[in-house]
């Protein structure tokens, strides 16, 4: 078996993947678990890029890892309580809890490898960022310009509950 | 690209399950937003994965995950200044302590 540098890259991005994940769930200091959240994000963002999707890791790298975590960052030094009496749960409860996602995990990933799909295949080849745009903006059949303002009313809409939601009375 | 899709999938089902653990066990609001994050973001990869390998010519799925990217940042906005008006309440934000929510 050869590895080729698409394997190794794959390899390496799928061990920081599982890893910081795992981690972002069971350690107990919460600022740590953003950081591992961040180092999981940075991995998905190569995963686009190594899919073709330059496009896409950009959109990650943007608004989660710069914009996302900072927002986290920020409210957990906000909300950091003083008194330390720390999120401990009753044994039995993440037994339970760890017991149900190991199932779950197990019957998924059985389902996954042995799910027969349609043959897949993979192209090489940038998206061009010009058909993005087109089909971002167009108003025909497969083309995305309702999503797209909905999305930005959202958007407005949250900014504006942010504002009422959040100011001091 | 020697690397089958199903691989893909494994990762982002573990991503998926530890986010599933984690908003199982963590009592701490903002621990259980992050768990939120990771299974938001498994899906976004399989999204991105299905779209590539099975259906290379068409953009559906990359544009699902454009938009849900758009719709998780709000999400977190919306849930961020929502649990600091909890703390400036309530001064923790542990998931027993929230069980009356009248202004």
């Amino acid at each position: 078996m050869d590895f080729s540098l698409q394997t190794i890259v794959f390899l390496f991005l799928a061990t920081v993947i599982i890893v910081c994940s795992i981690l972002t769930v069971t350690t107990r200091k919460i600022l740590r678990a953003a950081t591992y959240l961040l180092f999981v994000l940075f991995s998905t963002a190569g995963i686009y890029f190594q899919i073709n999707y330059s496009f896409l890791g950009a959109v990650q790298l943007l608004i989660y890892a710069g914009g996302i975590t900072v927002l986290y960052v920020f409210s957990i030094l906000l909300t950091y309580s003083q008194r330390k009496k720390g999120d401990r749960l009753k044994s039995s409860k993440v037994v339970a809890g760890l017991t149900a996602t190991l199932a779950g995990l197990g019957l998924c990933l059985f389902i996954t490898l042995t799910h027969p799909f349609t043959p897949s295949h993979f192209e090489f080849g940038e998206l061009d960022i010009k058909t993005i745009g087109f089909s971002l903006m167009g108003m025909g059949k497969y083309q995305y310009v309702l999503p797209f303002e909905v999305i930005s009313i959202l958007l407005l809409a949250c900014i504006i509950g942010g504002i009422l939601i959040a100011r001091r009375r | 690209m020697n690397i089958p899709m199903e691989y893909y999938l494994a990762v982002s089902t573990i991503m998926m399950f530890a986010g599933i653990y984690g908003f199982l066990t963590r009592r701490n609001l903002l621990a259980m937003l992050i768990s939120v994050e990771l299974m938001l973001n498994s899906v976004d990869i399989n999204f991105a994965v299905f779209n590539r390998f099975l259906f290379p010519g068409e953009l559906e799925g990359f544009f699902f995950t454009v938009f849900a990217i758009g719709v998780s940042a709000a999400e977190t906005a919306i849930a961020i200044a929502i649990l600091i008006n909890i703390y400036r309440n309530m001064r923790n934000i542990q998931v027993e302590n929230i069980n009356e929510l009248n202004g």
